[in-house]
């Protein structure tokens, strides 16, 4: 039986609207309109280049070696005798620690979401998927290690599990603690994404056209929880650069001679009578960088959170 | 006696049952969390069945539990008691990748062409998800045929990479029964599929959902609240109070001479686009509000606002079992159906 | 002679966008006698919420009423200082919104809400205004009105809260209520039971309404008169008698031949209106339904109509008119479709049946 041809030559509502920018493009637009979130972008890639350029800059001589101790000038004050920002009671100099402290910190930050990652992913996608008592254990289980005391923990391991050899080495147990220490979080927010989505029509509509559970799980509720999980790994950067830094100002993340921001406040701590401004540097380095990924996060979490679509 | 037995000829194939579908008995409670053991009683009971190439309407107002009856039809809720038999097949027993094959012959059209698209998804990946998941065809093929079911359904298929925010509503609404068609299903399940859209865009899907019965010779079950739309689009249409079918009746039969006084109401409540009809109707006005579906009342669950109800007595003692009353055909759950 | 409550005159309010100025009306003349009831009839988008909140100047950012007048009883309303403003809104006109859910305060108990509509204009001591809920709630049918005074807005049913925001409309006796889709999110016994309500309350008080609504049967029970709007413009306006049986503009006509009808027993295909209401900050030229007409000639594409009269009391913005329509050409707009047969064809052969 024919269908009755259509009474007009084009075909009803063939055209679609102009092609708009995509998700992405437009959470990168909003992004990019937030002063903070850009300024805090521009001095992470400033960290970021120091962080990979700084051997290189020893190499020409544009900097000093922070491992080179300048006897004639101890606790030099800011200025003097080629320290740009000062030397310290060995006389390494201040700057070129500061910059080669800045690998360390942001190791630190990146890897550390890089091991939470999954943890908190698999966690949280169990969790909220399969619900029921699947879902009830795994939440205890994250309620009794989230009562744990963090900065105890940390120290527990990292007391307890000590390599030598090389900083990265050295930084294996941090990472580790730390991570072990901060993946509830992520864990919670991905459980409570998924809790949300999975009512949605668009997963029943899945589940009807005959997705197996695994798919649905990772083609369609993981992208669409993207957004919070970017924000939550960005705020967890520098959560995880100011526990390292507790940890080395505390003597207990990597040990000297290893330049570490959190060492070097330490030590500028002791010597804060001969030399006031050595502890400055260092706290104002963890302080910016800080901020700089909170401002990051902060316009993250704005520009993608799709209520705010234009 | 071990007489050899004559060769028989092989048995005649048994004709297809005209009924695709039939809901036995079928219960879905909601528990209550907290204490006292209470549940919300969706679907209290319901005996369904809806025959092969028919649209079935299935109408009712908020709380009577056909949303809820949908998902259990295409298995998206298991059911509390009872059973769903698809195709000769009780569903409710199914898991996994059994449940999964029977799903390629029952698609489903959602309510909110907002929501029922994956957002995150291009417009052509929606449609050919059903076609991977039962790895139909080879990548140019499937290109081939989501193209083809854009075109099915009025789209332009060169926009198969486009968001589902870049289409209006009622595109949304086609894309989803491009994406119900991929799979070429025999049974439909439309849940107020043209509720969300405008008037004249309504009026484009419900043609176009009566067009690709036609064409594909499919079964409907067409869920909705607006007994003018469902009347155009059904065959036969079921109304259904607080969790049970109280009547069924072809669509003309029903408007006709409904026999369930809630029917009758209903029927009456509905205003006219005429204002000469309109000036004359006189709805019939129910009184009260609907009872919670957690504490339904006892007997007839309709007692309470029904107005030949005789209560206390046989309509507030005993349920009235859903029986043919009126024309052939019809059913309805009431001990004095038709006397008004 | 009725008193014309409210004069609308060539009304034009914009929304500043950062895509272009939006045309959300644009030159809207309509009035409103005293206990009348008037349709605004159309679809999403053609701009009847946006012409009832400029006449509470109510309109959201980033839009405004560029020009025209708004006269309440001589008055214009655009024209009003803050204060006067203040007085006007919920006094003299009230507005009830589609969703009652979204539209109460849900921490507020009903009576405080209510009372809030009348002490804020100072008409009634907040002991009056007591007294005064608990009577409004029972003139708007709400059972048990004394204790339900006490509830929060989730504690009623759909229906009844719908009600409440009925009674906060009228709690000043205002002259005119507009009610923007008031049934829409009710079920069908509940919208009976409101629109009985709604023609008492306009019988019993005098009060004149502009109902706003997409939907046709809503306006055959209500109105008295309507008027359809299409992209920010009034295309048709008449006695709702003639409107319905005499549909003049191809728009109009469209819209009732695509209502399905619950008392109809033939399965007519339904005429659907092909493509999207238009770009409001882009419309096309001349007519501004004319991608969409199913009747359309080359003049419609190069000048927009101006409202004329077509028959008694009904204007109409069409260079064609229905009555000069033929039949097949109607006939050829009731068969348009939008499934295509050569790609139904062409599917059927692609893939095997599901083992049907």
């Amino acid at each position: 039986m024919a269908l009755a041809q259509p009474a007009v030559d084009q075909p009803i509502d063939w055209e679609v609207a102009e092609k708009q920018v995509g998700l992405w493009g437009d959470a990168w637009q909003r992004f990019r309109r937030n002063r903070l979130a850009v300024l805090g972008g521009v001095l992470v890639l400033f960290l970021l280049l120091v962080a990979v350029l700084s051997p290189l800059l020893v190499h020409f001589g544009l900097i000093q070696d922070p491992y080179h101790q300048d006897v004639a000038n101890i606790e030099a004050t800011p200025g003097m005798a080629g320290h740009p920002l000062g030397s310290d009671e060995l006389g390494r100099d201040t700057l070129a620690r500061l910059m080669y402290g800045s690998q360390i910190s942001l190791t630190v930050g990146l890897l550390v979401q890089a091991i939470i990652f999954p943890i908190g992913l698999a966690i949280g996608l169990t969790a909220g998927y399969a619900g029921g008592r699947i879902d009830n254990l795994l939440m205890r289980f994250t309620d009794i290690w989230y009562a744990f005391p963090d900065l105890l923990f940390v120290l527990v391991v990292v007391s307890v599990w000590h390599p030598s050899g090389s900083p990265f080495f050295q930084l294996l147990p941090i990472f580790g603690a730390i991570a072990l220490v901060n993946w509830v979080g992520l864990a919670r927010l991905i459980r409570g994404q998924v809790l949300s989505i999975k009512e949605k029509e668009f997963i029943e509509a899945a589940r009807s056209s005959g997705s197996a559970p695994i798919k649905l799980v990772l083609k369609h509720l993981l992208p669409n929880s993207l957004g919070p999980i970017i924000v939550t790994l960005t705020f967890g950067i520098p959560q995880a650069i100011f526990l390292e830094a507790v940890l080395s100002f505390l003597g207990v993340g990597i040990q000297p001679p290893t330049p570490t921001w959190g060492q070097m406040v330490f030590d500028g701590y002791e010597a804060v009578y001969a030399n006031p401004t050595s502890a400055v540097f260092p706290a104002l380095a963890i302080g910016c960088t800080l901020l700089a990924f909170s401002f990051i996060g902060d316009g993250l979490r704005d520009a993608l959170d799709p209520r705010m679509r234009r | 006696m071990q007489a050899a037995e004559p060769r028989r000829a092989p048995a005649p194939a048994p004709a297809a049952d005209p009924v695709l579908l039939r809901v036995e008995n079928a219960y879905k409670y909601f528990p209550i969390a907290g204490f006292g053991g209470a549940s919300v009683r969706a679907v209290d009971g319901v005996n369904l069945e809806v025959r092969r190439g028919e649209a079935l309407g299935l109408v009712g107002e908020s709380g009577c539990g056909k949303s809820t009856l949908a998902r259990l039809i295409t298995a998206l809720l298991p059911v509390t008691r009872g059973s769903i038999v698809f195709d000769g097949q009780d569903i409710t027993k199914l898991r996994g990748g059994k449940l999964r094959k029977v799903r390629r012959k029952m698609q489903m059209i959602f309510q909110d062409p907002f929501a029922s698209l994956d957002p995150r998804m291009t417009v052509g990946d929606i449609i050919a998800e059903p076609l991977d998941n039962y790895s139909i065809g080879t990548g140019a093929e499937r290109t081939v045929r989501v193209a083809e079911l854009l075109r099915l359904v009025g789209l332009n298929p060169n926009f198969t990479n486009r968001y589902p925010h870049e289409f209006s509503g009622g595109q949304r609404q086609r894309i989803g029964i491009a994406r119900a068609l991929a799979v070429n299903p025999s049974f439909i399940v439309c849940d107020e599929a043209v509720s969300a859209l405008d008037v004249s865009i309504a009026a484009q899907i419900i043609n176009l959902l009566q067009d690709l019965q036609r064409e594909f010779n499919l079964t409907y079950l067409f869920i909705a609240h607006d007994l003018a739309v469902v009347r155009h689009l059904s065959d036969r249409i079921a109304v259904m109070y607080l969790g049970k079918v109280v009547e069924t009746a072809g669509r003309n039969d029903i408007y006709d001479h409904p026999q369930h006084p809630y029917t009758r109401a209903l029927l009456s409540s509905i205003p006219v686009p005429d204002p000469a009809v309109e000036r004359d109707r006189d709805p019939i006005m129910l009184k009260g509000e609907i009872p919670s579906p957690v504490n339904p009342p006892s007997g007839c669950r309709f007692h309470t606002r029904c107005p030949i109800a005789r209560a206390p007595g046989i309509c507030s003692e005993q349920e009235p079992p859903l029986e043919p009353h009126g024309q052939r055909d019809q059913l309805a759950a009431c001990h004095f159906a038709g006397q008004f | 002679m009725a008193q014309t409550l409210l004069q609308i005159e060539d009304l034009h309010t914009q929304f500043f966008t950062s895509r272009g100025v939006v045309h959300a009306v644009d030159g809207v003349n309509l009035h409103i006698d005293a206990g009348e009831v008037l349709g605004v009839v159309g679809e999403s988008g053609c701009g009847k919420t946006i012409t009832a909140l400029s006449v509470l100047r109510l309109v959201p950012d980033p839009g405004r009423i560029v020009s025209g007048r708004i006269l309440f009883r001589g008055i214009d309303v655009t024209k009003m200082g803050d204060e006067e403003i203040r007085e006007f809104r919920g006094n003299d006109v009230a507005m009830i919104f589609q969703d009652p859910m979204t539209s109460l305060n849900p921490v507020t108990r009903i009576g405080p809400q209510i009372e809030e509509a009348m002490t804020a204009h100072n008409r009634f001591t907040q002991q009056q205004a007591r007294t005064r809920v608990i009577d409004l709630l029972k003139r708007v049918r709400v059972p048990g009105a004394e204790s339900r005074v006490n509830d929060y807005p989730h504690q009623f049913s759909g229906g009844m809260r719908q009600r409440a925001m009925i009674a906060m409309g009228l709690a000043n006796e205002p002259a005119l209520l507009i009610a923007d889709e008031p049934t829409t999110a009710l079920d069908v016994t509940v919208q009976a039971q409101i629109i009985q309500l709604m023609k008492q309350l306009n019988r019993e008080l005098g009060t004149a309404m502009m109902l706003i609504t997409h939907n046709m049967a809503l306006v055959a029970s209500l109105c008295t008169r309507i008027v359809v709007m299409y992209a920010g413009r009034i295309v048709e306006e008449g006695p709702v008698d003639q409107i319905f049986k005499n549909p003049q503009h191809p728009y109009t006509w469209s819209l009732l031949r695509s209502v399905p009808r619950v008392d109809e027993a033939r399965k007519d295909r339904l005429v659907s209106i092909r493509g999207l209401p238009p770009d409001l900050s882009n419309p096309p030229p001349g007519c501004k339904f004319h991608p969409r007409c199913p009747f359309v000639i080359d003049h419609c594409k190069q000048e927009e109509p101006p409202l004329g009269e077509v028959a008694a009391n009904q204007l109409a913005r069409c260079w064609v008119l229905m009555r000069t329509v033929s039949e097949e050409a109607i006939d050829h707009a009731r068969a348009a479709s939008l499934a295509s047969s050569e790609a139904a064809q062409k599917l059927k052969q692609t893939i095997p049946d599901a083992g049907r």
